[in-house]
C-alpha cells in the first residue's frame, strides 16, 4: 500500500514493523486489533465447523468425546473474550471515536497501544492452552468442574482471560475519557452519533464489570494454592457462589458485546434510508437503561440451579424489564426506514440482516427469561440458538455491516460491491440454516455441549451442519474480496456514502491528526432531511483527495 | 413427530400442558411480531427504494405518541408473560405431601437412584403414572443436572446440598432422561431413561427387584457402624441431642438464633458439626467430611427423617 496516493494519510506515515508496533496513532492501533482478531474469528470458527461435523451424525465418530469438549470449551472462550468482547470497540471504536467526535487521538494514546499490548499478552496464553492439550471446562469455567476435576490447561486459559480483562479495561476508561473530554466545539452529548453512545455505555459496563471476572478468578487461584474454601463445598465453600460471581460479569459482558453493533446499526440504517434516525433520544437513552439493567439480570442463568425459587421469580422480572429497551430499538430502526429513499449497499444489506436476526434472536429471550419456560429450555441448544441469534446474526453481523460501511475510510479503497452483497446474503441464509435448527433441537429436549445425541434429533443437526458449511463460506468470502481491494480496489472518495457524521468529512484514509482544522458541529446527528447537506459540510480537504 | 422428525416434544407429565401453553402462546406472539416488523421493514425498503414514486412528504408521525404507546405496550406484555411463567415456576417449591420419595445421585458419569423400598436403579427410573413423584438430588462430584425433556423439569444436583425436583408423570412410556450441565468427559453418555408404568405394574416390578432394603434402613445400620448411636442413642452415657423427631422440628442454637432442621442442617451438622450448635450442648461431635461419602449422607439423612412421624412438605433443600 505504500503508494503515492497515501502520502500525508495516516497509512503513508512509515510502513516499518516499527512504525506499526510502536504507533499511538489510534487508527493504527485499530488496525493491530482488526488484524488478530480476524485470525481469533477463523481459528474459534474452524472448531465451531469441526463440531458441527462431528454432530453431523449421532454417534462420535469424527472426534473423540475429550477432543470435541475442548473444542466448544476453546470455541466459547477465544470468541467471547478474544473475538466478541474486543471486536467493535478495539477495531471501529478506536478508529472511529476520535474521528466522529472530532479530536486527534484518544485521550489517552500511550493506554491504548498498551492494551493491545496487554490483549495479545493475554491472548498467548490462550493459544498456548490451545497448543498444549486444550481446556474441557466450556467458557464458563463452573465449579467445582473446573476447580476439582478438569483434566485440561485450565489455569493457563483462565490466567489469559484475566489478562484480557484488564486489556478491556484499558479500553473503556480511554473512551470514557475521550467523550467526556474531546468532544469538537459544539458537538453537545445529544448531537452525538449513537455509536458513540453505544461506545460509552459499553465502556462503563467494562470499567464496572471485568474487575468482577479478576476478581472470581483470583478466588479460584486462592483455593487451588492456599485451600480456603470458596467455591469448593468439601472446604465449606459454595459451588454457586461462583456462578453468581461469573454471570454477574458474564451477563454484562454480553451488553458489552452487543450495545456496539448496535451503534453500529444506527449508523447505517439512517444513511442509507437518506432519513434521520427515527427516536434519537430514545435509542441514545435505551442504550444506557441496557448498562444499567444489565446489572441486575445475571440470576436468570441460574433458574434451575438450587438458587431460592424467589430469587428466580425476581430475576426474571427484571430480565423481562432489560427486555424493553431493546424492544425500543427494534421499532425505533425499523420507523427510520420510513419515507426514506432507500438503497441496498453492503452494509445495508448487513445492518437490515442484523434487524431480522437481533429481533428473532432477542423474541427467543422472552422464552427464556418466562421462568417455567426456561425450567424446559435451559441447557438446550435452545438457548445455543437464542445467544447465537444476538451474538452471531446480531453482534457479527453488525461488525460486518461496519467494517463495509467503514472500510473506505480505513484504507482509502473500495471493495466489489457485488461480491459484498453475495457475501451478506450467503452469510443470512446460512446464518438461518446453522441456527434456526437449533430452536427446535432446544424445544424438542437435546441440552447442550453432548458429543452425542439420540438418533432422533439427527434431522435438525444435519440441517444445521450444512448451516454451518454456508456460513463459514459468507464469512470467508470478505477475507479475499476485502483482502484484494486493499490492493486493487478503486480509490475511494471522502465520503463514498454520502454520509453525516465528522468522520466522512476528513480524507480517506485520514490524515495522521485527523483534521487539518478544527470541526465545529452546528447540526444534530442524522442531518440526512436538511438540504444542503453536501456543500455545507465540513471538509478540509476533499479536493486533494485522490481519485 | 412426522417421519421421524420431532417438531413438537412429547407432553407426559402434569405441568408439562400447562408450561407448553405458555411456551406456544409465545411462540404465537413472537410471530406475530417478527413477521409483523419484518413485514414492515420489508414493505418501506421496497415502497422507498431508491427512485420509487412513493409519497414522501408531510410530517413524520407524531413521534412522542408513538414511542410512548409503544413502550407501554411492551411493558403490559412483558409483564403478563413474567406473571405468567411465575405462576408455574413457584409451583416446582410445593411438591403435594403424599408424594413418592426417591432418591436420585449423580456422579461422573451415571444416576443411581433407590426407590422407597430401597431398590436400587443405574441410569433408569421407575415411576408410577398418576402419583407426586419427588426425587431429592445430589451430587457425589460436580455439578449435573436432572432433565426429563418430556416432563418439562429441569433440577441441578449440587454437591454439598439436597435439591428437589416433582411431577405427575400423565403417559406411560419411556422418557430420555438427560444430563443437562456439562459434567466433564462423558456428559453426552450420562443419560438414561424414565420408565411410567401403571401402578399394578410399578407394584409388580418393584417386587420383581427383590426385597431391597430401604434408604431409611441402611441408613440406620450406617448411624449405628458409625458409632452415631453411641452418643445419640436413648442410653448414651454422652450429652447429645436427641434425634426423634428431628427433621422439621426448631432446634435453638447457643448463638440465640432457632432455625429449622432441614436437610441443610442435618447435612450441615453430620459434615461440619461446629457451624451451628444445638444450645446447652458442649461442641464435642467430630465432622464425618471425608468419612462417608455423598450416597452414605443421603442414607443417614433418609433414617433422620424416617425419625420423625410424618415429613414435613415444603420443607426447603
Amino acid at each position: 500500500m505504500s503508494n503515492a496516493a497515501m502520502q500525508g494519510t495516516y497509512l503513508g506515515e512509515g510502513s516499518g514493523l516499527r512504525a506499526w508496533l510502536l504507533t499511538t496513532d489510534h487508527k493504527r492501533v485499530a488496525w493491530l486489533y482488526l488484524i488478530s482478531l480476524t485470525v481469533f474469528f477463523f481459528l474459534g470458527g474452524a472448531m465451531a465447523v469441526l463440531m458441527r461435523i462431528e454432530l453431523a451424525t449421532p454417534a462420535g465418530d469424527l472426534v473423540s468425546d475429550d477432543v470435541y469438549n475442548r473444542l466448544f470449551s476453546l470455541h466459547g472462550i477465544i470468541m467471547v473474550w478474544f473475538f466478541l468482547v474486543p471486536s467493535i470497540p478495539g477495531t471501529m471504536g478506536n478508529f472511529l471515536l476520535p474521528l466522529m467526535i472530532g479530536a486527534r487521538d484518544l485521550a489517552f494514546p500511550r493506554l491504548n497501544l498498551a492494551s493491545w499490548y496487554v490483549f495479545i499478552f493475554g491472548s498467548l496464553f490462550a493459544l498456548f492452552a490451545v497448543v498444549a492439550g486444550g481446556v474441557d471446562t466450556g467458557w464458563t469455567f463452573y465449579t467445582p468442574l473446573s476447580t476439582l476435576y478438569a483434566n485440561g490447561f485450565v489455569s493457563t486459559a483462565a490466567f489469559g482471560v484475566f489478562i484480557v480483562g484488564f486489556s478491556t479495561i484499558m479500553t473503556g476508561i480511554n473512551f470514557i475519557v475521550t467523550v467526556h473530554t474531546l468532544r469538537a466545539p459544539g458537538l453537545t452529548w445529544f448531537r452525538l452519533p449513537i455509536f458513540v453512545w453505544t461506545l460509552y455505555a459499553t465502556s462503563l459496563v467494562m470499567v464496572l464489570a471485568t474487575p468482577v471476572l479478576a476478581a472470581s478468578l483470583i478466588l479460584i487461584v486462592l483455593e487451588r494454592v492456599f485451600g480456603i474454601g470458596i467455591f469448593n463445598p468439601d472446604l465449606g465453600g459454595d459451588p454457586l457462589l461462583f456462578q453468581h460471581l461469573f454471570w454477574f460479569y458474564s451477563h454484562p459482558a454480553v451488553y458489552i458485546m452487543i450495545l456496539p453493533g448496535m451503534g453500529v446499526v444506527s449508523e447505517v440504517l439512517p444513511c442509507f434510508s437518506r432519513r434521520p434516525l427515527f427516536g434519537y433520544k430514545a435509542v441514545a437513552m435505551s442504550s444506557m437503561a441496557i448498562a444499567v439493567f444489565g446489572f441486575l439480570v445475571w440470576g436468570h442463568h441460574m433458574f434451575v440451579s438450587g438458587q431460592s425459587a424467589y430469587a428466580g421469580v425476581v430475576f426474571s422480572f427484571l430480565s423481562f424489564c432489560v427486555a424493553i429497551p431493546s424492544a425500543i430499538k427494534v421499532f425505533n430502526w425499523s420507523l427510520t426506514l420510513r419515507k426514506g429513499e432507500i438503497s441496498f449497499e453492503t452494509p445495508m444489506l448487513y445492518a437490515l440482516f442484523f434487524l431480522g436476526l437481533f429481533t428473532f434472536g432477542g423474541l427467543a429471550g422472552l422464552f427464556l427469561a418466562a421462568l417455567a419456560v426456561d425450567v424446559h429450555v435451559h441447557d438446550t441448544y435452545f438457548v445455543i440458538a437464542h445467544f447465537h441469534y444476538i451474538m452471531v446474526g446480531g453482534m457479527v453481523t453488525a461488525y460486518m455491516a461496519g467494517l463495509h460501511f467503514w472500510w473506505p475510510k480505513l484504507t482509502g479503497r473500495m471493495y466489489s460491491e457485488t461480491a459484498g452483497r453475495i457475501a451478506a446474503t450467503v452469510t443470512f441464509v446460512g446464518f438461518n440454516l446453522t441456527f434456526f435448527p437449533q430452536y427446535m433441537l432446544g424445544f424438542n429436549g437435546m441440552p447442550r455441549r453432548y458429543h452425542t445425541y439420540p438418533p432422533e434429533f439427527q434431522f435438525w443437526n444435519v440441517l444445521s451442519s450444512a448451516g454451518a458449511v454456508v456460513l463459514a463460506i459468507g464469512y470467508l468470502m470478505p477475507l479475499f474480496y476485502l483482502g484484494w481491494s486493499l490492493f486493487r480496489g478503486a480509490r475511494a472518495p471522502d465520503n463514498p456514502w454520502n454520509a453525516t457524521g465528522l468522520e466522512w468529512q476528513t480524507s480517506s484514509p485520514p490524515p495522521p491528526y485527523n483534521f487539518e482544522t478544527m470541526p465545529v458541529v452546528t447540526r444534530p446527528a442524522y442531518a440526512y432531511d436538511m438540504k444542503g447537506l453536501e456543500h455545507e459540510s465540513f471538509s478540509p480537504h476533499r479536493e486533494e483527495a485522490a481519485r | 413427530m412426522s417421519f421421524g422428525v420431532p417438531f413438537f416434544p412429547q407432553e407426559a407429565s402434569s405441568e408439562a400442558g400447562h408450561v407448553d401453553a405458555l411456551f406456544y402462546t409465545l411462540l404465537i406472539f413472537s410471530a406475530v411480531l417478527g413477521l409483523t416488523l419484518t413485514g414492515l421493514v420489508v414493505g418501506y425498503a421496497v415502497k422507498y427504494r431508491v427512485g420509487s414514486k412513493a409519497d414522501r412528504t408531510g410530517q413524520r408521525s407524531r413521534t412522542m405518541w408513538l414511542e410512548m404507546s409503544w413502550t407501554v405496550a411492551s411493558l403490559i406484555i412483558a409483564f403478563i408473560f413474567f406473571g405468567w411463567g411465575a405462576v408455574l415456576f413457584v409451583r416446582r417449591d410445593h411438591p403435594p405431601a403424599d408424594a413418592l420419595e426417591i432418591t436420585g445421585l449423580g456422579k461422573q458419569w451415571m444416576w443411581e437412584f433407590r426407590q422407597p423400598g430401597g431398590q436400587r436403579e443405574i441410569n433408569e427410573l421407575h415411576v408410577p403414572v398418576g402419583k407426586p413423584v419427588v426425587v431429592s438430588l445430589a451430587s457425589q462430584d460436580v455439578i449435573h443436572s436432572f432433565y426429563v425433556p418430556a416432563f418439562r423439569i429441569k433440577q441441578d444436583a449440587v454437591p454439598g446440598r439436597t435439591t428437589r425436583i416433582w411431577f405427575i408423570a400423565t403417559e406411560p412410556g419411556r422418557y430420555h432422561l438427560f444430563c443437562a450441565q456439562y459434567c466433564g468427559t462423558q456428559h453426552s453418555e450420562m443419560s438414561g431413561w424414565v420408565t411410567v408404568m401403571a401402578p399394578e405394574q410399578y407394584a409388580s416390578w418393584l417386587n420383581g427387584q427383590g426385597e431391597g432394603e430401604t434408604l431409611a434402613a441402611s441408613g440406620e445400620k450406617l448411624f449405628r457402624a458409625l458409632g452415631c448411636s453411641g452418643c445419640h442413642g436413648a442410653s448414651s452415657k454422652v450429652r447429645a441431642p436427641s434425634l426423634d423427631g428431628i427433621f422439621g422440628r426448631p432446634v435453638a442454637l447457643d448463638n440465640q438464633q432457632t432455625v429449622i432442621a432441614d436437610e441443610r442442617y442435618l447435612r450441615d451438622s453430620i459434615l461440619n458439626p461446629k457451624k451451628e450448635i444445638a444450645a446447652g450442648y458442649e461442641p464435642v461431635m467430630p465432622s464425618f467430611d471425608g468419612l462417608i461419602d455423598e450416597g452414605e449422607l443421603q442414607m443417614l439423612l433418609a433414617y433422620l427423617k424416617s425419625l420423625s412421624p410424618r415429613p414435613t412438605a415444603g420443607a426447603k433443600p
